[in-house]
């Protein structure tokens, strides 16, 4: 299939060219690696319970406001994207629901899974994908805002969703379109760590007090 | 085996999972009106119809289109796409053409779900459909005359 691509590219070479000015914009060009993430138990001896709490939704927020979160939590009705956080090239915007615009949502180009791109610039591997892939509501956005603003965001069931702590921690440790962050596709950075890990830090902060600063 | 609708038929491919749909529409059905443009989903020459919304085709994976229907511009129709095709030729919308059958897609998919489109509609589901020949204007114009015909 990769000569079938490549030689049709050749062919089509003029039409392609026409549009290489856009072929960079969707990609991170550092690493694919994920950063680590504490695990919670390397908490346990701070003894006051407000500064471990603390402590443990600071560790968290290397999850919380890595550009694979924030990107799809942004401040204005348009998407983000790779690690500098541009703006989603094309221009979509937010629509109903966070699915994009009628005539051209979300799954006109974000399929059900992370698609792998063949004979493209080193720029860009992959078209990223999910079965839920959405914007998360306005009330939830968290481009630019301090990690304090974002836990206390986070406790707010007026800009949560109506989610309880024990709701929330299961949402952080299992939703799956969270748990994409960890899976992002060839070409990007993944979050911190991984979900499980993710998952038992926000737990001990929840337990802990979920203090907010 | 993929198996699937192509414009009302049933069709089906045994070649590769990850061969991507636009292959199969272009090289296996030799319907070449759907076009290749980026490759990676920027600049919409290639959309189809996928279970009635837009796709992208040239990143649409074979192996997810199992069971699904596909339209693309040989096959579209209805009162959305004879309004946007008489409002085509009527303004002569398209300069060099090669994206054309991506915006129409884009401008029937619109039509389907919002009959009356403000510009601003407009802006929101086309803007993903590139055109080097600039023709913006002219295929706003279009929406706005085909949604006023289907109003009648």
């Amino acid at each position: 299939m990769k000569n079938r691509i490549i030689a049709l590219g050749a062919t089509l070479g003029v039409a392609a060219s026409l549009f290489a000015a856009t072929l960079s914009v969707a990609q991170d060009t550092g690493t694919e690696t994920s950063a680590p993430l504490k695990p919670a138990a390397e908490f346990q001896s701070i003894t006051d319970a407000k500064q471990r709490s603390w402590a443990l939704f600071e560790e968290a927020g290397k999850v919380i406001q890595h550009p694979r979160c924030v990107n799809c939590h942004p401040a204005t009705d348009r998407p983000l994207q790779t690690m500098a956080m541009h703006k989603h090239q094309p221009p979509v915007t937010r629509g109903d629901g966070g699915m994009g615009m009628p005539g051209m949502t979300c799954n006109t180009c974000h399929g059900q899974a992370n698609v792998e791109v063949i004979g493209q610039a080193e720029t860009l591997k992959s078209i990223p994908g999910h079965p839920s892939w959405h914007l998360a509501p306005i009330e939830m956005a968290w481009e630019g805002k301090s990690l304090g603003d974002i836990c206390r965001q986070i406790k707010d069931p007026e800009r949560n969703g109506g989610k309880t702590l024990a709701e929330i921690t299961e949402h952080m440790a299992h939703d799956s379109l969270v748990g994409w962050g960890w899976q992002p596709g060839a070409g990007r950075e993944p979050v911190p760590g991984s979900q499980a890990v993710f998952g038992e830090l926000i737990a001990a902060w929840v337990e802990s007090g979920a203090a907010c600063e | 085996m993929v198996t699937f609708t192509l414009n009302g038929k049933e069709r089906s491919f045994d070649g590769d999972p990850d061969t991507p749909l636009l292959w199969v529409i272009r090289d296996f059905e030799k319907l070449t009106g759907t076009k290749y443009g980026c490759g990676v989903a920027q600049c919409g020459a290639c959309t189809v119809h996928l279970d009635g919304m837009t796709r992208r085709s040239c990143i649409t994976p074979i192996s997810t289109v199992d069971g699904s229907e596909v339209i693309t511009i040989e096959g579209i129709e209805g009162p959305e796409a004879k309004a946007v095709q008489a409002a085509w030729v009527a303004i002569d919308v398209p300069q060099c053409g090669y994206c054309q059958s991506g915006q129409i897609m884009s401008a029937v998919a619109l039509l389907q779900v919002t009959p009356k489109p403000s510009d601003a509609d407009i802006d929101g589901a086309m803007a993903g459909n590139l055109c080097r020949c600039a023709t913006y204007h002219r295929i706003r114009q279009a929406i706005h005359n085909a949604a006023d015909a289907m109003e009648g």
